[in-house]
């Protein structure tokens, strides 16, 4: 992406409020928002450690219950819990990352997907605290200096203060030694440990701002539905942030969000186009077609054509 | 100042790869080890460099036990490898590549990353330049921008001896640097190995080139069965009889 294109979208990031004239367009602005955090958090690891979680939900399941608990039972206001959130997440992450130390490919794969599962039972049963299958309801709404985020246009701009944030990480962590790191245990572990890379220092670290982050993206989404149940853990929700860093380039900045702004837009497109069996099956062609046509994923396809092949 | 092996024993299931294996590398020399295909020098390698667990003995580095310490502490302490089939990171540019090895010359930590301090722009620019040297030390100034994997094979052996140095060596192994080389590229690398112990560093290498091996090291190692059977000056090493029984087989009983 030239620095040009960046500020044009920039502004248009920005200025889209103002262009969307309708709640509904606003509200999938928001949603696809949010999944744009959590597409970055989940290309932290599958991107650039190449580690596949495939219980992604449970970091952003986390974020959302520690959030709506804190404001609800705990009276906390928002942007503590917020805090709490991300921290209890990447504690979660923290220890996903130590438990699968030695386990990599599809060994950590399948720690993080039991890791959802146990999570997501934990909030179906312990009906004391999370109030079971029937959820959280009335979160409040984010205030900030006695404003109240409750329009969804206020709400965007959190959101978008909340990609904001999570892309300047990734984005600094990836150009760093760290970042090389990062690239350098996908690329070639053995080769990485044999010039100084600590193999789980790095594994770890990658987890825990990935968890972290997704804990971010759980707490906006929290505060934004203001209603949080035992679905927030559903596979469903880390498949789709997988898909949108496929198919927008896994291991770039800027994918991720391709992928969020497409896989949110485009079910909505077809909701309004066709009747479900055909939304689904029309969601299927074009995922076959991505693969099939772009293996390496959107944004690494455009760079291509442009001639800045290597990273 | 001595890389020290003592009695090193690794075994494979009931098979005994290595065996009261002993020898020291000097300080500033070019070591060979060389030996018959399964004799144990790879086996050596990924003991002395943390790959392997052993099974019995001690590796030493300047009287600090090396043993049981992971592959990235063992690099820390300046005992750098290369592997026996070509090992890059295939997808960077070569110059990444490079980068990469440079990472213990790095200092920026997590939260300063996230800082942005302004003091990392000017280490990261350090390490650039550092990498330059490097590339163009191993003569690949050229190829930096082009990424690894599209490389031919002998280059691709250059950029895993630029990522070796970048780790800052004290100790250099390498293994069979010069393996499925181009005549020009062996000289290259000969050239370069002398270079680099030219600067210090020890080199310790697995080669099967025999006349390389003769010319270029200070001592050999002869290994056979997982055992040491011969140590000594090239010279003597080639007239070593166990050496030659090992290459050639036993010479046969008179009848």
């Amino acid at each position: 992406m030239t620095r040009a294109a960046g500020w044009l979208l920039a502004a248009a990031a920005l200025t889209l409020p103002l262009w969307l004239s309708s709640a509904y367009h606003l509200h999938v602005a928001i949603m696809a928002g949010i999944f744009g955090v959590l597409a970055l958090s989940l290309n932290l690891l599958l991107g650039f450690t190449g580690q596949l979680s495939l219980g992604h939900a449970a970091f952003f399941g986390i974020g959302a219950y520690t959030s709506a608990l804190l404001t609800l039972k705990g009276e906390w206001s928002f942007w503590p819990a917020l805090a709490a959130a991300v921290a209890l997440a990447g504690a979660a992450g923290w220890l996903i990352g130590r438990l699968s130390l030695k386990l990599r490919g599809a060994y950590f794969v399948l720690v993080t997907i039991s890791f959802a599962g146990v999570i997501s039972l934990v909030s179906v049963n312990w009906i004391e605290l999370t109030n079971g299958p029937l959820g959280l309801p009335g979160v409040p709404a984010p205030e900030l200096f006695g404003w109240s985020l409750r329009s969804k246009t206020a709400y965007y701009y959190l959101v978008l203060a909340g990609i904001a944030l999570s892309y300047l990480v990734c984005a600094r962590l990836v150009k760093s030694r760290i970042g090389r790191a990062f690239v350098a245990l996908r690329e070639n572990e053995p080769l990485a440990e044999s010039v100084g890379v600590d193999v789980t220092h790095y594994l770890v670290l990658a987890a825990v701002v990935s968890a972290a982050m997704a804990g971010l993206g759980g707490s906006l989404y929290a505060h934004y539905t203001r209603f949080v149940s035992p679905e927030v853990f559903l596979f469903t929700y880390t498949v789709t942030m997988v898909v949108m860093v496929v198919a927008g380039g896994k291991g770039t900045l800027a994918g991720p969000l391709v992928g969020a702004v497409l896989f949110t837009v485009l079910p909505e497109a077809l909701r309004a186009a066709a009747s479900w069996q055909w939304q689904m099956l029309a969601y299927g062609v074009l995922l076959v077609l991505l693969v099939f046509f772009l293996p390496r994923g959107i944004v690494p396809a455009v760079q291509a054509l442009r001639g800045r092949d290597v990273s | 100042m001595t890389l020290a092996v003592r009695d090193l024993a690794v075994r494979f299931g009931g098979v005994a790869a290595l065996e009261a294996v002993t020898f020291d590398v000097r300080p500033g020399s070019i070591t060979s080890v060389i030996g018959p295909n399964g004799a144990g020098k790879t086996t050596a390698f990924n003991a002395i460099t943390g790959y392997l667990r052993p099974a019995g003995g001690r590796i030493t580095y300047e009287g600090v036990p090396l043993t049981g310490l992971r592959p990235s502490a063992i690099a820390r302490r300046g005992i750098v490898r290369t592997f026996q089939r070509t090992s890059v990171f295939p997808a960077l540019s070569v110059e990444a590549n490079v980068l990469t090895g440079l990472h213990l010359r790095g200092t920026a930590r997590f939260l300063e990353v996230l800082a942005g301090r302004r003091r990392l722009a000017a280490e990261e620019s350090g390490l650039v330049t550092d990498a330059a040297a490097i590339l163009e030390f191993v003569g690949l100034a050229h190829r930096r921008r082009e990424k690894a994997s599209s490389l031919p094979y002998g280059e691709q052996r250059l950029v895993e001896l630029a990522i070796a140095l970048a780790a800052r060596p004290r100790v250099l192994l390498l293994e069979e640097p010069r393996a499925g080389m181009t005549g020009a590229e062996k000289t290259i690398v000969s050239g370069l190995i002398r270079k680099i112990r030219e600067q210090g560093v020890t080199v310790l290498l697995v080669e099967h080139d025999m006349r390389m091996v003769m010319g270029i090291s200070d001592t050999v190692i002869a290994l056979n069965g997982g055992r040491v059977i011969a140590e000594g000056a090239p010279a003597a090493i080639q007239a070593h009889p166990d050496v030659i029984r090992a290459y050639l087989g036993a010479p046969r009983d008179p009848a």
